[in-house]
This record gives structure tokens, C-alpha cells and sequence, in this order.
């Protein structure tokens, strides 16, 4: 029988605001442990909480992004359950009316598009961090993190291959850092995933049995996991097995899925609204207001480098990647006016070297102005194309401008006719042996001489002209 | 009269005129205390050192012209779940039992900022939980009337020590009649006013979208000078509304000749004291003859309050009370290794039979499956309850009922039989189940000398209509100058 896999994601999204959702500590990461905290993160008797905007804001931001539809009134509730690591007690969400719905973002998996559906997207408070101390048998509990604002992004259950689901989850990922609302770090949780993965039989509409996957900390992760999940129900199933219902837990170095333990097991969160907290009312208004503000996003960007640029769709993947990357790949071509070539040194050159030295976007010391110079240098035939990428390691290296490396250099093409014809008659006259080669028909001895003229300025000739002028001089002999 | 036996705005007057200083006065009421403490029990924690501390600052406050208003040098107590800084915060439990708060409370800040003297913090049922103060922790309050009686809950200690002369005012919280029945039993004022118009900032919570701050005075101007000072917006309280606060005081005195007083028929209950019928009937005559015209109205959906508060309170206690797990302050079980081991012994310990009771109720009420019949009806109930207020104060002005169905009972009469206990505040609870302002007043005593209340509500915000005629009542009424025998 064949089966298809059902897969739904999770996604938690730290947002970027300075202040926690309910407090006014910092949201700053890698603090000393507990150092931003204050009554109310605390969960100290008698505390209350008060809405950050900005948090709004910025989910309302994602949720016109995604394609929602935005809830003039949405509730805050409260999710009950016990752990160290959550000092009320409760952690304030979103449960029955959600800030958003009804959305969806556009994949790509093997040159086919296809719309994923977005379910919902609700705020939350992040929780705080145990530590726990291998020697002895102590836990430490840092609550820096509790309060932190989060978004959660629930997908319809409409992927349908572990590429599908990394595809959702890089698209979702791009435009949360575009949006520059989210760092999009996974390592350090401000991205997060949990997976629901089911198998049926193809052609069946009702799900199977479903597992969460959790603990999956990169895109590949996910998509491993995805894989041996997948392959896990489809043994059990294909065996005349039952999947169970349960929590599993990625492990990266085993690379299966293991059933969690204990904490989160058949929990009933009790949800019910936060008393403390009035229904959040959206105006319109706003949400036209912050619509306003919103960049373009990387799919329109995509679809926009190749009308008006005319680069291939890989290019345009390549360089919308990232707000940063794209702008640069802008000045660059706006400057030279060679889309195309710019395309190829940004690619190419740029992303190579910032990835050698480990630099971002914005640490690049090659100013874009200055590649789009050096791109026009080439193709007025200042320099020829190798001496562009030795120009280049000393753009990269000194921040130098082109036309000042190339001066101090003595670079510059020989263009001049006369100066060439000189070089030529010279090369032609202590060659004669190529040169009857040549006449009696050898043509690849063209080569040698251009060969040679090069060597002889150093490379400095401008190759169209030595051509030229070589095939008029051989051909007048 | 002894000093201990003023009301506020008997000593501002004096304090003004210089016959008098704040540092007396304080002397005064911890004599007071001294001499009935033991009997009464109403405080948990006493604030003696900082207290004349404070009295020394107003007085030197008046000797330069600097005085705050009428609250400046007086002495007042806090129900010990509003947070200080300065004193344990214990809310009546085991669980808190010397817990100190790393701030202070809106209302106390206020408190503090309008020169007012802490006396300290008084006794409770634990986390407010219960209609006699019986449920405390640190043991029961008598009530001063007669000392074999409850002074009623769950601000009993704050209504106790009002009556007893050992604070001048107190403050409580009302999360269904925790100010306003006490205040009846112990022969005070009790105010609970508007959902919202008192910020609950460092209150400790039971039941958030019941619980309001609120004061036990002698008398209607002692609550008018109270209600001016802790009201107002606060954005630490997404809760609290940013209407404007008028100075209720200048509504006193202006009578109630034409207006409408309400008297809803479902109040006439089975099972109440005749006694305290007769008390309506007296409040009602009075306000007739200052030219009130009293109409019987229905609030149909009363009868449905008692199970809806004894849902929607508990599941929130659930709730507010679940930080209470022996992981960052308060007590923790010793010797415990797992985790789930000390929640459980922590918790064991830490909280009484009646508060277990109602995390219980509680948490059964939220569980899946058990939601809809229970919270969700209970909310509906609510919004029901609200709408029958809205169309009575279309018709009146305010409503006129018991405040309690009898006088104080005995100790320990009801601690067993948890569901004649529920039955305390069954006058109260709508006001809070609506959010409207009410009051408890004085009137009369029982034939074995116990004092009666009644209970007067007033609109969103109609704190000013309800001083009003709260305090016109208070002139009508015969002036009875008995005072508990202690
Ligand atoms: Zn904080």
C-alpha cells in the first residue's frame, strides 16, 4: 500500500522588541542569569500584566505578511500547568481567538509551487530556562527569558514531504527576518519547530494516528526527522502495527525519534481567559497603518530580480535571501548597470569572500558603489576580466576604490592603436617561423601570438583590440 | 470620647486645628491595641516601629505647612494581602507565612504618598477565602461585638479592628461581600466600589475579575475620603479605567429627595432573619421620609449568582494560586528529590482545607470536557446578571437590600458545612459578579445586640450617587451610641 504522509508545523518566532511582552525588562539575550526579571516575570502575589504594542505590532506585521486575515478582537488566555521554569504557574496565550488566521505562504519543491495554509498565529509569553547541573544533582532556574515575546505560526496539516516542510519552514523563517521582527537564530531558540506527522493510505481523507516531533534545531533537523518519522510509521503501519499518540523527541546524534518522558504527557491545560488582561481590540486602521510599513517580501522580490533584471530564478533565489544581500545586489547593478555581471561578482565573489571571513551583509568592506565601479571598468575595457578579480582582493582587502587600485598599480588596458601596432610588428619580426606557420595554414598559432603580446605588456592590452589588429596585420603579410 | 473612637474626618479637624498630634493619636491606637489584641485578634503582623516612625514625619509635615490632605497622620490598617515592602505579606497562609514583598501595592504607595500611618496588616481568611475569618492560618478574629462570634470574612481582622478602635480605617477586598458582610457584622462601613475603579496592583489575587479594593470606616465621609484617595487609573492594571475621580466628599450632604431606591424582590429569600428584613424595612421608611421613592424591582437572574460565583472564583483561584509551588519564595516542603514530590508536599502543607477546596472546584470547573457545562455557563450567567443591573439602574437610582441574611454567627457554627457558608454572600456577591459599586451601612442592632447591616448599590462608576445616599441614610438613621463591650 502506498502511503502519504500528513505533516503540520509549529512554529515559535521570538520577536525582536526590547522589552518583554508583559513587563518592562529586556528581552536582551545571554544576560547573567536573572538579571532581567522584575515582580512581574517573576510571578511575584499580586503582579499584573500590561501589553507591550510593539509585540502586537510586530505579530500583525507577520500575519499581513502570511496572508492572514487579522481579528479585530482576540483573547488572552491562560494555559495551565505546572514547571520550574514558569513562575505563575500559567503561561499567558492565545487560545479560543487567536490574533490571526486563515493565511498561507507559497512553497517550492522541485520546480512546483503549491500554497500552504497558515491555521492561526497567536502571541505568548516565552518561559524561563532550567539548568540543570550534571555533577550534582541541583537545577538551576533562569527566568531572563521568561516574558519574552513569542509568536506562534500553526500551519494547516497541508505539507506533504519532508522537502516541503524545510521549504515552509525557510520561507517562513526568511520573511520573519525580513520583516526584521524575529533574529531567526535556531540555535539560540529564537526560531523554533515542533512537527505533527501522520500517515494514510493514499487517496484516504480521514488522518491517521499523529506524533509530535519536538527538539529539532535546524532545517535539516527538521527535515531528518520529518524523514525518519515518516519511514518509522510507515514500518509499524506496513507491519499491521498502530502508531501511538504521543510526544517524540529528535535526536540529533542517534538520528531517530525517541518518546519524550514525563512532563508533557496527557496534560490538560485547563485554558480559560485572562481575567487580568482585556479582549485586544484591532482597528482597522492599525492594521492599514503597519501595512503601510511593511517591506517587500522576498517572493515578490524574487519575482521582480528576474522581470527586471532578467537574471535566471536561481540567481534571484540566491540573492533574496536575505534584505541585506538583495539591497546590495540592487546598488551594485543600479551603479554599473550590468545586471547580469553584478549578479555573478555578488554571488560570487562577495558572498565567497564574506563567507571565508565569516562576515555578514552589513560588515562587507567592499562598498557596493565601488563593485559596481570596478564592473564598469571591465566593460569599458579598463581592465580585462582577471585583472578585475586582482583589483578586487585589493578592494577587499584595503577598501580601496577601484580607479585607485588600478592607477597605483599602473593596471590600466593599453588601448592605444599605435602603441599595440608597435608591439605586434615587434612580436611579428622575432617570430617568423610562426608566422610561415601560420600562412601555410596553422591558425592555432594565433594564439601563441596573442600570447605573447600579453606577456609582453604584462597583460595590460586590451584583448579586442590585440585581436584585431593582429588578424589585420597576419592577414596583410 | 477617646481618640481611638474618632473617625478621620473628627481628627483631621482636630489635627488641622492643633489640638491634636499624629504621633498621639498612633501612641493612642497601639494603646488600644494593647488592651484588646488578645481578645479580638485582628491584626497578623504589627508595624509599631514604623508606624510612629510615620506619625513623627506627619506631624513634622504640619508643623511646615506640608500636610498631604485628610489622610495625613492617620492611623489605618491593610488586609494582609496587599503587598508592603516593610512587612510580611502573608494572606492569611501557611504558605506565605513570611513572605516579604519586594514592593509595594498601588493602594499602599497611595496610601503612603497621602501621609497615612500603616499600622500593620490584619487578619484574613487564607487568600480570602471564606465568610468568617475562620480560615486563617494564623488563627480566628473575634468579633468585638461578642467575642464567641465570627466578625465575618474574608476581611474580618480590617472589620474587627475598625470596631474595636485599633486603627481608625482599614482596608479590605471584596471578591463577593469580603468587605461589605464583615462590615455588617462588626457595626462598620464597608465599600466595594466599582470593578476597575481601584487599581488591584499588588493585591494578591483570588479571584481577578472579582476582587476590588476597598475600605471599613467608622462612617459615609471616613469611605468618601478613603475612595478619593486609592481611586483612579493605574497602568500597572490593565483592568483599572482611566475614568475621572471627583471629589466624592462634596457629594455628602446633598440628599436624595426624588430619586428612586430599588428594592429587588428575589432578595427576600428563604432563610433569612427577620431581623434583618425589619433593618431594609427601617433603611427603607428613612429614605422615604427624605423623599425617596422606594419601587420594588426584579433582578430575575439573582438566584443563579451564588452557583455562578462559586465557579467562575475557584477556577480562577486555581489558577492565580498555582505559583504557589515552593520553587522561588514562600514555604517549600524539606527533603523532597522530585519534583513533583515537593509540589505536592509543598502544597499539602502550605495551603488550608478551604482553599484546597476551591482549587479543586476549580480546576474540575476548567477541565476539558467539563468547561462548557461549567466556566462557559457560568460566564453567561454572569453577562445575565450584569444585564439585569443595567435595566434596574434605568429605572433607580440605587438599590436597597440586606447586606447579610443574619447577624454574626458563632465560631465555628458554619466551618464545617461549607455550603451554609456559601450562603453568607448571597446579597453580596451580584455587585460582584456585575461589577457595580456597593456599600454596607449600619442600621440598628439584633435583640441580642449584634449589629445589622444594609446594602447599598449603585451603578458602573456611581460611587458619587451611592455616598450620596449612603450618607443621607447614615443621618436618618436613628444614631445609636452603642459601642462593643470590651
Ligand atoms: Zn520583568
Amino acid at each position: 500500500m502506498e502511503f502519504e504522509p500528513v505533516i503540520g508545523l509549529e512554529v515559535h518566532a521570538q520577536l525582536l522588541t526590547n522589552s518583554k511582552i508583559f513587563c518592562g525588562c529586556s528581552t536582551k539575550f545571554g544576560a547573567p542569569p536573572n538579571s532581567h526579571t522584575c515582580p512581574v516575570c517573576l510571578g511575584m502575589p499580586g503582579v499584573l500584566p500590561v501589553l507591550n504594542r510593539i509585540v502586537v505590532e510586530y505579530a500583525i506585521k507577520m500575519a499581513l505578511a502570511v496572508n492572514c486575515t487579522i481579528n479585530p478582537l482576540s483573547e488572552w488566555a491562560r494555559k495551565n500547568y505546572f514547571y520550574p521554569d514558569l513562575p505563575k504557574g500559567y503561561q499567558i496565550t492565545q487560545y479560543a481567538y487567536p490574533l490571526a488566521e486563515h493565511g498561507w505562504v507559497e512553497i517550492e519543491t522541485n520546480g512546483e509551487t503549491k500554497r500552504i495554509g497558515i491555521a492561526r498565529i497567536h502571541m505568548e509569553e516565552d518561559a524561563g530556562k532550567l539548568i540543570h547541573d550534571e555533577k550534582i544533582p541541583v537545577s538551576y532556574v533562569d527566568m531572563n527569558r521568561a516574558g519574552v515575546p513569542l509568536i506562534e505560526i500553526v500551519s494547516e496539516p497541508e505539507i506533504r514531504s519532508p522537502e516541503e516542510g524545510a521549504d515552509y519552514l525557510r520561507r517562513l523563517h526568511e520573511i520573519l527576518v525580513y520583516l526584521e521582527i524575529c533574529d531567526g537564530n535556531m540555535e539560540e531558540g529564537s526560531f523554533r519547530c515542533d512537527a505533527n506527522v501522520s500517515l494514510r493510505p493514499k487517496g484516504q481523507e480521514s488522518f491517521g494516528t499523529r506524533t509530535e516531533l519536538k527538539n529539532m534545531n535546524s532545517f535539516r533537523n527538521v527535515q531528518r526527522a520529518l524523514e525518519y518519522e515518516i519511514k518509522r510509521q510507515k514500518y509499524i503501519l506496513e507491519n499491521g502495527g498502530r502508531v501511538v499518540q504521543e510526544t517524540r523527541l529528535w535526536d540529533d546524534a542517534e538520528g531517530a525519534t525517541f518518546p519524550m518522558r514525563g512532563k508533557e504527557e496527557a496534560h490538560d491545560y485547563r485554558y480559560f481567559p485572562d481575567p487580568d488582561l482585556p479582549p485586544l481590540v484591532v482597528s482597522s486602521r492599525w492594521v492599514e497603518d503597519i501595512g503601510r510599513t511593511l517591506p517587500e517580501l522576498p517572493s515578490e522580490k524574487r519575482k521582480r530580480f528576474i522581470r527586471n533584471y532578467g537574471i535566471p530564478p536561481y540567481d534571484a533565489e540566491v540573492l533574496t535571501s536575505s534584505r541585506a544581500l538583495a539591497d546590495y545586489f540592487e546598488a551594485v547593478a543600479a551603479r554599473c548597470g550590468k545586471s547580469k555581471a553584478a549578479s555573478n561578482w555578488v554571488m560570487g565573489d562577495i558572498m565567497g569572500h564574506l563567507k571565508e571571513d565569516k562576515l555578514e551583509m552589513n560588515e562587507c568592506p567592499v562598498a557596493a558603489e565601488s563593485l559596481g565601479d570596478l564592473i564598469k571598468l571591465i566593460e569599458d575595457g579598463t581592465i580585462s576580466g582577471k585583472m578585475a578579480k586582482e583589483v578586487f582582493e585589493e578592494m577587499w582587502r584595503s577598501g580601496k576604490e577601484p580607479a585607485v587600485i588600478i592607477k597605483e598599480k599602473g593596471m590600466e588596458q593599453i588601448t592605444d592603436p599605435s602603441a599595440l601596432e608597435k608591439v605586434i610588428d615587434d612580436i611579428l619580426a622575432a617570430h617568423p617561423t610562426q608566422v610561415e606557420q601560420y600562412k601555410g595554414g596553422k591558425e592555432k598559432v594565433f594564439g601563441f601570438f596573442v600570447g605573447q603580446v600579453m606577456k609582453a605588456t604584462k597583460g595590460q592590452a586590451n584583448p579586442t583590440m590585440v585581436n584585431d589588429i593582429l588578424k589585420e596585420k597576419l592577414g596583410a603579410l | 470620647m477617646e481618640l481611638h473612637e474618632h473617625t478621620i474626618h473628627s481628627l483631621e479637624e482636630r489635627l488641622r486645628e492643633g489640638e491634636i498630634t499624629s504621633l498621639e493619636i498612633t501612641k493612642a491606637i497601639f494603646e488600644r491595641i494593647e488592651a484588646v489584641e488578645d481578645r479580638v485578634h485582628s491584626y497578623i503582623t504589627l508595624m509599631r516601629e514604623s508606624a510612629f516612625e510615620s506619625a513623627r514625619q506627619s506631624d513634622r509635615r504640619r508643623e511646615k505647612g506640608e500636610t498631604r490632605g485628610p489622610l495625613d497622620g492617620i492611623p489605618v490598617a491593610l488586609k494582609d494581602l496587599l503587598c508592603t515592602k516593610d512587612a510580611p505579606t502573608t494572606c492569611g497562609s501557611h504558605i506565605l507565612e513570611n513572605f516579604m514583598s519586594p514592593y509595594d501595592a498601588s493602594v499602599v504607595e497611595k496610601l503612603r504618598a497621602a501621609g497615612a500611618v500603616i499600622l500593620g496588616k490584619t487578619n484574613m481568611d487564607e487568600f480570602a477565602m471564606g465568610s468568617s475569618t475562620e480560615t486563617s492560618y494564623f488563627g480566628v478574629t473575634r468579633n468585638p461585638w461578642d467575642l464567641e462570634r465570627i466578625p465575618g470574612g474574608s476581611s474580618g481582622g480590617s472589620a474587627s479592628a475598625v470596631a474595636a478602635g485599633e486603627c481608625i480605617a482599614s482596608l479590605g477586598s471584596d471578591t463577593g461581600g469580603s468587605i461589605r458582610q464583615p462590615a455588617a457584622h462588626c457595626g462598620v462601613v464597608g465599600m466595594k466600589p466599582t470593578y476597575g475603579r481601584v487599581s488591584r496592583y499588588g493585591l494578591v489575587a483570588f479571584a481577578s475579575s472579582l476582587d476590588q479594593i476597598g475600605s471599613l470606616t467608622k462612617d459615609i465621609e471616613d469611605s468618601a475620603i478613603i475612595l478619593g484617595v486609592i481611586a483612579g487609573h493605574d497602568k500597572r492594571d490593565s483592568t483599572s479605567l482611566p475614568e475621572p475621580v471627583p471629589d466624592y466628599r462634596k457629594f455628602l450632604g446633598r440628599g436624595i429627595e426624588g430619586w428612586v431606591v430599588g428594592i429587588p424582590e428575589e432578595y427576600y429569600i428563604e432563610g433569612i432573619d427577620p431581623e434583618a428584613t425589619e433593618a431594609v424595612e427601617r433603611a427603607a421608611e428613612a429614605m422615604k421620609e427624605l423623599g425617596a421613592e422606594c419601587r420594588e424591582i426584579s433582578l430575575p437572574h439573582t438566584r443563579y449568582g451564588i452557583a455562578a460565583y462559586y465557579i467562575i472564583g475557584p477556577a480562577e483561584a486555581s489558577s492565580n494560586l498555582a505559583r504557589y509551588d515552593g520553587i522561588r519564595y514562600g514555604l517549600r516542603a524539606s527533603g523532597r528529590k522530585q519534583l513533583i514530590d515537593l509540589y505536592r508536599s509543598t502544597r499539602a502543607a502550605g495551603f488550608g482545607a478551604e482553599v484546597k477546596r476551591r482549587i479543586m472546584i476549580g480546576t474540575y470547573a476548567l477541565s476539558s470536557g467539563y468547561y462548557d457545562a461549567y466556566y462557559k455557563k457560568a460566564s453567561q450567567v454572569r453577562t445575565l446578571m450584569k444585564r439585569d443591573f443595567d435595566d434596574a439602574f434605568g429605572i433607580c437610582d440605587v438599590i436597597l437590600t440586606p447586606t447579610t441574611p443574619t447577624a454574626a454567627f458563632r465560631l465555628g457554627e458554619k466551618i464545617d458545612d461549607p455550603l451554609r457558608m456559601y450562603l453568607s454572600d448571597v446579597f453580596t456577591l451580584p455587585a460582584n459578579l456585575a461589577g457595580i459599586p456597593g456599600l454596607s451601612l449600619p442600621c440598628g442592632f439584633t435583640e441580642k445586640g449584634l449589629p445589622l447591616g444594609i446594602q447599598l448599590l449603585a451603578g458602573y462608576f456611581k460611587e458619587d450617587k451611592l455616598l450620596q445616599a449612603a450618607y443621607a441614610l447614615e443621618k436618618a438613621l436613628p444614631r445609636d451610641q452603642r459601642r462593643p463591650a470590651l
